[in-house]
């Protein structure tokens, strides 16, 4: 009797609600797809944009180094070369200093220190890039060329090319590397931070209790468990280290030329069409750089994706286990 | 295991404990020193743009626009970037107008209907324009609007700053709609209270200072974007309120005037530098007491 009322009662409710509740569902709905259709737009944009380039060049446009606007010639490789390897040296240099960073702050750091520190850390990840790269015009170039790279390149110059001058305003790859690190320290040890503090307390007891030393506790307690996070974080920061933009064009001399010397000016994907894209004289050099752009945009998603798998598998397993 | 503990002292010893030891602390040593290394460039970058740009800072600097510079002995500008800081206002202002119903909406659909297949398709999109490079999301706003116009405008940066700002937006909520307890949505349930009744009345104004933060978020990460804006609002030394025309905003006053060979210029560049500093940090400390309150402390 109580159950057959119940089930009326809900029924009626549910009659009287119906309404309202399937409106609210595709309002919010069509607003969520609004946000998928952003996605599809860009794809297509940039596709449809590019269409005269990718004609025109073909599969050649990722091989071919020539970039002649004047002749209307243009090849992606130096872009790709410089994006590949700035990010590259900005990945090396970060990559250690981030994962360290995060082993101090989800196991070494005091606790009181632990969120005035992550505050901070955190705060570089949010200042503007433009802040960097004037930071890197004013203040670090004059004192990275001065200091670092005609002395380097004056007493290994001869002997290994990736170091020889001249070195001329300053301005170029191993600069661009050094900036982009700064900027993606954050990422990497924010990451490695979450990761590593999801690292359950038995697996750290067993080693203490063998009398492990602290060192060996992290050596081989926690980081094995977080691996696959930690390396998704340094993809995370490549992903951005790849797709910045202001920081790069300020200081890495925007010559899309590939050079042997690291202290030479070069050039990325993304610095490449912020300077060229707005004084863009002809039809072809617009859509190259169009193309360009996606191929930033493909080689960032590929970045981007495997770093996703691998903080999402690490998440995961260390869910079903605790 | 609890017999493990008694021998714990003579393990130490017996395998090259002290050299063990030693390796630790240098190690974990490091691990401070990294993180002290990480922290000398912020405080360098902060204190030398404060420095900096305060003396930049003065009533014409709020006040003027754009003079030429005069040539002398000392060249010398007399101006002030307010026709910049009224572009970056109206064009992020335009932005945010059309970002925060998405946003909002969209996160509240992801924490409200999770575990679809079109709530996983969304959540994807979000993760994917996160990760995007500011300048692609540029180039689409220059394809789209300025070259089909052949016409800079403010409005195609709007638009390019508007798919940068949803994402934040739509994570921030959904985010902080699943803080929501279950057992208020199982209490209004209960009373029949129907379901966009209760999210529109009991959901959404339990996370609304959370909402606010991921708006107040998305708005300093905008403020700084400087590439979107380098191929679609251009520039323009003159004040003007015309989004369908070329706009100055303050990132794009710091870019410029930095490349510029005068130093009243590149003082300016300084003081635009500050001012956005200044936003992304007040955006961060709000952030930070909103969510240490919802949080309880955490």
């Amino acid at each position: 009797m109580q159950h057959a009322d119940a089930v009326s009662g809900w029924e009626r409710l549910r009659r009287r609600t119906r309404h309202g509740d399937l409106l609210f569902w595709l309002i919010a709905l069509s607003f969520a797809v609004l946000v998928v259709s952003l996605l599809v737009a860009i794809i297509a944009v940039t596709w449809d944009g590019s269409a005269a380039a990718r004609h025109e060049f073909g599969f050649g446009f990722l091989t071919s180094s020539t970039w002649n606007p004047v002749k209307n010639q243009y090849g992606a490789l130096p872009a790709i070369y410089g994006t590949v390897m700035s990010s590259a040296i900005a990945l090396l240099i970060a990559g250690p200093i981030g994962v360290m960073i995060g082993v101090f702050l989800a196991e070494v750091s005091p606790s009181r220190l632990r969120m005035p520190l992550s505050f901070l850390v955190e705060l570089l990840a949010a200042i503007p890039s433009v802040v960097y790269g004037m930071w890197g015009i004013f203040v670090f170039i004059p004192f990275f060329r001065k200091w670092i790279a005609t002395p380097i390149s004056e007493q290994f110059g001869d002997a290994i090319p990736l170091l020889a001058g001249p070195v001329t305003v300053g301005r170029g790859m191993l600069v661009a590397g050094i900036i982009l690190a700064i900027m993606i320290v954050p990422t990497i040890a924010a990451v490695s931070r979450d990761v590593l503090s999801v690292v359950p307390t038995h697996q750290r007891e067993a080693l203490i209790a063998l009398g492990a030393t602290r060192w060996e506790v992290i050596r081989h307690a926690m980081i094995p468990y977080a691996r696959a996070g930690i390396i998704g974080g340094m993809m995370l920061g490549l992903g951005r280290a790849l797709g910045e933009t202001m920081a790069a064009t300020m200081v890495i001399g925007n010559t899309p030329r590939i050079e042997g010397s690291l202290f030479a000016p070069a050039t990325t994907a993304a610095s490449l069409v912020a300077s060229q894209l707005p004084n863009a004289g002809s039809e072809m050099h617009s859509s190259a750089l169009i193309l360009v752009a996606l191929v930033l945009f493909c080689i960032t998603l590929v970045a981007n994706s495997i770093a996703r798998l691998l903080v999402w598998k690490v998440q995961r397993g260390s869910g079903g286990r605790a | 295991m609890a017999a493990t503990h008694a021998p714990r002292q003579s393990l130490l010893e017996a395998s090259g404990s002290q050299r063990r030891k030693i390796t630790s602390k240098i190690l974990v040593g490091m691990t401070g020193a990294a993180t002290l290394i990480a922290l000398v460039p912020l405080l360098l970058i902060i204190s030398y743009v404060v420095v900096q740009g305060f003396q930049s800072l003065n009533f014409d600097f709020f006040t003027q626009t754009f003079k030429p510079v005069t040539l002398g002995s000392a060249p010398t500008s007399a101006g002030g970037v307010l026709h910049a800081i009224v572009g970056s206002l109206l064009i992020v202002g335009i932005a945010l107008l059309m970002a925060v119903p998405v946003g909002v909406m969209a996160g509240i659909y992801l924490a409200e209907y999770p575990g679809t297949s079109a709530s996983n398709v969304i959540r994807f999109s979000t993760d994917v324009l996160t990760a995007m490079p500011s300048i692609v999301v540029g180039v689409v706003a220059y394809v789209l609007i300025v070259q089909r116009a052949q016409q800079f405008s403010a409005l195609a940066g709007s638009i390019a700053l508007m798919v940068l700002m949803v994402p934040v937006v739509t994570r921030t909520t959904e985010e902080i709609l699943r803080l929501v307890p279950g057992s208020v949505r199982e209490a209004a349930m209960a009373l029949g209270v129907p379901k966009w009744r209760f999210t529109l009345n009991v959901v959404i104004p339990m996370g609304l200072s959370g909402i606010v933060t991921g708006i107040l978020l998305a708005f300093a990460r905008a403020m700084g974007e400087t590439a979107p804006l380098l191929v679609t609002v251009l520039g323009n030394n003159n004040l003007t309120f015309d989004i369908f025309g070329p706009m100055q905003a303050l990132p794009l006053i710091a870019y410029r005037y930095t490349e510029q060979p005068f130093e009243v210029l590149n003082q300016q560049a300084w003081g635009a530098a500050l001012i956005l500093v200044a936003i992304v940090l007040f955006a961060n400390v709000m952030v930070r007491l909103a969510t240490r309150r919802t949080t309880g402390g955490r």
